[in-house]
């Protein structure tokens, strides 16, 4: 296990209360009859293929999504009647890595949510944006652009700016995409940080074995949701196919659950004509 | 050398010219860096078909130049908002509706005896006081709006998905900066000419943008630049008998040739110092080895 455990969620205080939501773009559903709740301190991650509704989910909590039926919660305030005081980390690809911007300048816009329409940063938020690169390790670089510095870095300018206004939620937006396997593991080593001081994390994610696994809480979500549980339970071989439509074997290992990549029959097996059983996965291994 | 500045013509020319190239410079940052640098250029022609029927239908040029630039800056930034139609397709819809009005009201009185060459490319001697005195006033509003929403237009510019999820009202932002446009566009005509007047939105923040990679920085050496561009392709268009519009462009071109050369070789001394470094040893195992 990468990551300490326990991760103590309030279960008698849910953050966001998701009730039979069906709601899309531009009258197109993407996601039906999602029920779901999230408690203080959760760390939950949600899982599926792409178009499942991930993005779709967190939208919906930060209230931007069109909502055609049911309602979303967020501090037992309706979000599409207020917009509700979440953190967003956006997925680091929708950056524009080029423009103008420091460091510093960034977190600080994390304090526009305090007071949108007051035209400057005032002294107080400097000083909580100087405390919150601080925290996150980051305030030597305060001064540097943003494209100078490495994919770890990065995504802590973005959950620096996600926090500092003090928010107790924070939504990431697949955070560990197109990083190295170190970088991976400090921003999800920060992430349960986070978590341990009380912040609720909701996050999405493709990588299943690195990622998901290691996580407290697991939603597979494929336009409606399909299973909701620690990852022992919910990663298996029937909901992980029933989730991403094909099949996706599971082994477990050292109590571990793994989901195994099927070898496609164009390679080195194919040539040798062998199937899938003989390529190194036995039937007891898949549960 | 101080010969042209006996003449008040000239004098006003130039005074235009700085306050003209320093109002695109200024507005051009958000324009270059919210990717909407086409809008200029299609704005620009929009209101020429408002400058004509202003003419036609003998109202003062300000005013109906302003009315029609307003209304297109608005049809655009809002058709731009539907996902089906998308930015460059309203603006090129709007603008060259707009432009080719402007023309054929042009074909179908052809007693017209105004030229059109100044609206479309400039023209020092046309300035007059009012124009001056109309830059003057675009140029301060610009720049307080900026020093006022200088927070919403850094979060609007650089990701304003974010930025709607955290209060920043970036729709009214973009009709602002559409607003601001217009007015740039319908008081810097007389100076730069509808067909350059985007070309001047668009050098000088790009040039700025070689130099610094601070937002703030950019605001200020865009100003500068396209100020300088004005002043000194004013002086140089009274000396080589050239469009004063064309030959402002063609100082920021240069400018920008220069600072392109000045980042490639900037990039060339930093290769060159990287290749002196020291490299750290690589680890080569043959496969003979047996380590595989």
């Amino acid at each position: 296990m990468l990551h300490p455990l326990p991760h103590s969620p309030s279960y008698i205080d849910p953050v966001v209360s998701i009730e039979s939501l069906t709601g899309g773009y531009n009258g197109e559903l993407v996601l039906e009859s999602v029920d779901l709740t999230i408690s203080h301190g959760d760390f939950v991650g949600l899982v599926g293929p792409s178009g499942s509704g991930k993005t779709s989910l967190l939208k919906a909590i930060l209230g931007t999504l069109d909502v055609y039926d049911g309602r979303v919660l967020v501090n037992g305030v309706d979000a599409s009647v207020r917009r509700p005081r979440v953190g967003y980390v956006p997925q680091l690809e929708t950056i524009d890595w080029n423009f103008p911007v420091t460091v510093e300048e960034v977190v600080m816009m994390g304090c526009t949510m305090n007071s949108p329409l007051f035209p400057w940063v005032t002294g107080l938020q400097r000083k909580s944006a100087a405390r919150m690169m601080e925290h996150l390790g980051i305030s030597a670089l305060a001064k540097r652009h943003i494209s100078d510095l490495s994919g770890g870095q990065q995504q802590r300018i973005f959950l620096a700016r996600a926090l500092v206004g003090n928010q107790a939620i924070v939504l990431l937006d697949e955070p560990t995409s197109g990083v190295d396997i170190k970088t991976r593991d400090d921003i999800m080593h920060l992430l349960h940080e986070l978590n341990h001081q009380g912040i609720t994390v909701i996050m999405t994610t493709h990588e299943i074995n690195s990622v998901a696994a290691h996580l407290p809480r697991v939603v597979c979500l494929n336009g409606r949701i399909i299973a909701d549980g620690p990852p022992s339970k919910v990663l298996t071989t029937e909901i992980l196919t029933e989730t991403y439509g094909g099949p996706m074997p599971v082994i477990h290992h050292n109590g571990m659950a793994i989901v195994v990549e099927r070898p496609h029959r164009f390679g080195y097996h194919a040539r040798k004509g062998e199937d899938q059983d003989s390529a190194g996965l036995e039937h007891q291994d898949i549960v | 050398m101080f010969e042209p500045f006996h003449y008040e013509f000239f004098v006003n020319g130039i005074v235009a010219a700085g306050l003209a190239g320093a109002l695109t410079g200024l507005v051009g940052v958000y324009i270059v860096l919210r990717k909407m640098a086409y809008i200029g250029h299609g704005l620009s022609h929009a209101i020429f078909g408002g400058a004509v029927v202003s003419f036609v239908m003998s109202i003062n040029f300000f005013v109906g130049a302003s009315v029609w630039g307003v209304f297109s800056a608005l049809l655009i930034t809002v058709t731009a908002r539907k996902r089906t139609i998308g930015a460059d397709a309203a603006i090129g819809i709007v603008t060259t509706a707009s432009f080719a009005l402007g023309i054929a009201i042009i074909s179908k009185y052809k007693t017209f005896t105004r030229s059109f060459d100044a609206a479309l490319f400039g023209n020092v001697l046309g300035v007059s006081d009012g124009d001056v005195l109309a830059l003057a006033l675009v140029l301060s509003v610009t720049v307080c709006t900026i020093f006022v929403g200088y927070k919403l237009f850094l979060f609007t510019a650089f990701d304003s998905e974010v930025g709607r999820l955290y209060g920043v009202p970036t729709g009214w932002v973009d009709i602002m900066f559409s607003l601001i446009l217009a007015a740039t566009i319908v008081v810097s005509m007389q100076v730069l000419g509808v067909t350059l007047i985007a070309a001047n939105v668009v050098i000088p923040p790009i040039i700025a943008r070689m130099i610094t990679n601070s937002f703030k920085r950019m605001l200020l050496l865009s100003t500068i630049v396209g100020s300088s561009c004005g002043i000194v392709g004013i002086y140089l268009s009274y000396y080589i008998d050239v469009s004063s519009g064309a030959t402002i462009v063609l100082v920021g071109s240069t400018l920008f040739v220069l600072a392109l050369m000045y980042n490639i070789i900037q990039a060339r001394r930093h290769r060159i110092w990287s290749h002196f470094r020291k490299k750290p040893a690589i680890t080569r195992i043959p496969f003979s080895s047996g380590k595989l």
